[in-house]
């Protein structure tokens, strides 16, 4: 942390000498606000003063076009689109909300085919964060290895349901489509193929000097602050704060597998640093590729869409589901008046939240350590401007 | 055979180029022509040489990060990607900021670039070439080269856009506080050779590998050229030292407003740049265009393809450093300079003067 102009200038009677400040855009078009983020910096010199995000320029009307639909299967496009890196766990929270509202039970083999959908979904995502935020830190290789090896996920993704980014895949009571006969081997090579990767971005990021130096005790977020400001995801457990939705409040079949949750221990700097919530993504691209392998030798044979209803018309109420998406506490709270349409829709997202925090941890960093901090948040705008 | 008679053509070629601005005196009789053609033969090598460092750089990449597009431009081996480059930079629109400094705005590239090509004059392409051959060639170097600053200054102050205006803060900053350790690093080379002319220091040289500068007095002289080679990488802006131009936290620093031919212009003088810095460690520590074979594979003609190996290895240095390793933040950037390269460049000179003293 740096001290800024006006506390360092202070004359021998006591009296401060104020700097001029000056405001300055980081974005709506800048590379490192990941879409149209507005952030507007008080900056004195390189030394940032204040940040103010500004939202609303990617704003698409989410929740009302949700309420305007037809049926609550056709929200799930709109779900896919929320959040464009993890649409998988969009839907899968979407559908688990729905199927509550309806009091349905899904098929056992849907149940391990959305866990393997939803891992595999969160290593991508996190591979798009960390290689973005090498990115951000000026690291241009980790960025193209990363995408390179997303990419077989993809690959997995478009021979499950022919979609490689909104997939529409997880539907109220089942998925679209069964596997593909091969999905099961092709996945099983991939994790294979997967864990030495992870060797090689360590080895070529994480425990690099000049990395840890920009990323080791910046913007530090303690664990107060982190729950007191509602983050969730890596932005939590960077901070220390051993918390995951998938086994403290779980949801499908998660208590089958055996895996851990990572947090920050401020191995290199301070609990909840740059670096913390860096390595909790790493740390969980491991820990999903053990639930993948096991859910891939447990899943059985069977139907997939016996369970999805016809039509969708649930008894007067209301509920509230929340999952672990890769950036965090994904909830929907869907109200119905008992016709075939929500009545009504909100999304809690994480990225949201997590970027309120913004502000707190940022002020009295360089612009550069901006930079670094706004990409540990890891944003994503779909979710963020809903 | 064909050995023999590229040895026989290059005996030939010496005899007639022993001295080139001797032998251009023989057919021009006017010193100031003769000196004006001298200063446009790097030129020649500046041009060509740009679009083959852009056609490496891009390679380089490629073979490192799986990139695709260098691999298969025009067919074998991606030979059209730098033509591909030019051509969509010449399409280009050229765009002046309304509310730019419009005089500065379009000169800055120019004075960039004059910066960069003036360092050409004393370089020693080979022991028959050298564009000036003047007694105080290395201060000159370090002086002229920083011309550059100027040139940066102007472009992100003129182009009215706060961004170029950190960005042309932080390289005047960097490019000033990177000179002194490249200096200090330098005049361990002057202390040994005694002398600041860059053809004699060549000269000095001569004979085998080890009599190159690098070698001697272990390990002072060796850490003098870490030094150089460290802060050469920051006053020509390349990673990890890119901070002037963070394309991810300046979007383009200074040059953030231009486009086209004036955008390329940078690059040019950055690749200038890269080759003169490289150019100058190669003449001060790795023998300049002296054979690592004595004289086998020596001679003037030799001395052109050594001293150009020399340089185009060190650039693939900054080329390969620049794919790999992360961007340090300003003040990191300068507790590098100030607080780690300049001590320890001091201590190589008290180093060498003791050595020679004893």
């Amino acid at each position: 942390m740096f001290e800024t102009g006006s506390d360092i200038l202070k004359t021998s009677t006591g009296r401060t000498l104020r700097s001029e400040e000056m405001i300055i855009n980081m974005g709506p078009q800048h590379p490192s606000t990941h879409g149209v983020l507005r952030l507007e910096l008080v900056v004195d010199g390189e030394i940032v003063v204040d940040v103010i995000p500004q939202l609303g320029y990617l704003h698409r009307c989410f929740e009302k076009h949700s309420e305007a639909m037809n049926n609550y299967q056709q929200v799930i496009p709109y779900c896919d689109r929320l959040d464009y890196l993890a649409s998988m766990n969009m839907d899968w929270a979407y559908a688990l909300t729905a199927e509550k509202l309806l009091n349905l039970q899904v098929p056992e083999r849907v149940e391990y085919i959305r866990v393997i959908m939803a891992e595999l979904q969160r290593i991508a995502s996190h591979l798009v964060a960390l290689g973005t935020y090498g990115l951000d830190i000026g690291a241009f290789t980790p960025f193209l290895y990363m995408f390179r090896d997303r990419e077989l996920i993809l690959d997995l993704f478009e021979m499950t349901c022919g979609a490689r980014l909104l997939y529409n895949y997880i539907w109220v009571g089942g998925v679209s489509h069964d596997l593909p006969p091969n999905f099961i081997q092709k996945t099983k090579e991939f994790c294979t193929y997967f864990k030495p990767q992870i060797k090689e971005y360590n080895d070529l990021l994480t425990y690099n000097e000049i990395f840890i130096k920009r990323t080791a005790n910046v913007g530090v977020l303690p664990a107060d602050v982190a729950v007191s400001y509602a983050c969730s995801g890596p932005m939590l457990r960077g901070s220390g704060v051993d918390f995951d939705l998938r086994r403290d409040d779980p949801y499908g079949i998660y208590n089958r597998f055996q895996w851990d949750v990572c947090v920050g221990k401020g191995e290199v700097g301070t609990i909840g640093d740059c670096w913390d919530r860096y390595i909790v993504r790493m740390r969980e691209m491991e820990q999903s590729v053990r639930i993948i392998e096991q859910a891939l030798e447990q899943i059985s044979e069977g139907d997939v869409m016996s369970a999805i209803p016809k039509r969708i018309r649930p008894n007067a109420g209301d509920c509230y589901v929340r999952t672990e998406s890769p950036r965090g506490e994904i909830g929907f709270y869907l109200v119905s008046d008992g016709s075939g349409t929500p009545y009504r829709v909100k999304a809690r997202s994480p990225a949201f939240v997590n970027l309120s925090v913004c502000p707190e941890i940022c002020r009295g960093y360089m612009i550069a350590d901006v930079v670094a901090i706004l990409g540990s948040i890891d944003i994503v705008l779909g979710e963020v401007d809903r | 055979m064909l050995w023999q008679f590229s040895e026989a053509l290059i005996l030939y070629l010496e005899k007639w180029t022993g001295n080139m601005d001797q032998l251009l005196k023989s057919f021009l009789d006017n010193e100031i022509l003769v000196y004006t053609i001298m200063a446009f033969v790097p030129l020649l090598w500046i041009v060509p040489y740009a679009l083959f460092a852009v056609y490496l750089e891009r390679k380089v990449s490629a073979h490192m990060q799986d990139r695709l597009g260098p691999m298969y431009t025009g067919g074998w081996h991606g030979w059209a990607q730098t033509i591909a480059d030019i051509l969509k930079l010449i399409q280009k629109e050229d765009i002046v900021p309304a509310a730019a400094d419009k005089k500065l705005h379009l000169l800055a590239p120019y004075v960039v670039f004059i910066g960069s090509y003036a360092a050409f004059a004393t370089i020693p392409f080979s022991s028959a070439y050298i564009g000036s051959n003047i007694n105080i060639g290395l201060f000159y170097v370090i002086a002229v080269s920083s011309v550059v600053v100027a040139g940066l200054l102007m472009a992100g102050w003129s182009s009215n856009n706060k961004w170029s205006l950190f960005g042309a803060m932080r390289s005047a900053a960097q490019i000033i506080s990177y000179e002194i350790p490249t200096a200090i690093a330098i005049l361990v080379v002057v202390m040994i050779a005694g002398s600041l002319n860059l053809q004699e220091i060549n000269q000095q040289q001569s004979g085998w590998f080890w009599n190159w500068f690098v070698f001697k007095y272990p390990p002072f002289v060796f850490v003098a050229f870490l030094i150089y080679f460290v802060a050469s990488l920051a006053e020509t802006n390349r990673t990890p030292f890119d901070i002037p131009e963070a394309e991810s936290e300046l979007v383009a620093g200074y040059h953030t407003e231009y486009s086209g031919m004036k955008f390329a212009l940078f690059f040019l003088a950055e690749y200038a740049n890269m080759f003169a810095v490289s150019a100058i460690a190669a003449t001060l520590f790795f023998g300049g265009w002296n054979s690592p074979f004595g004289d086998f594979l020596g001679g003037p003609i030799w001395g052109v393809f050594w001293f150009l190996s020399k340089g185009m290895f060190f650039i693939f240095l900054q080329m390969w450093l620049r794919w790999t390793l992360p961007r340090l933040r300003v003040d990191q950037l300068m507790y590098v300079s100030w607080k780690v390269l300049i001590p320890w460049a001091f201590v190589c000179v008290v180093g060498v003067g003791l050595w020679t003293l004893l």
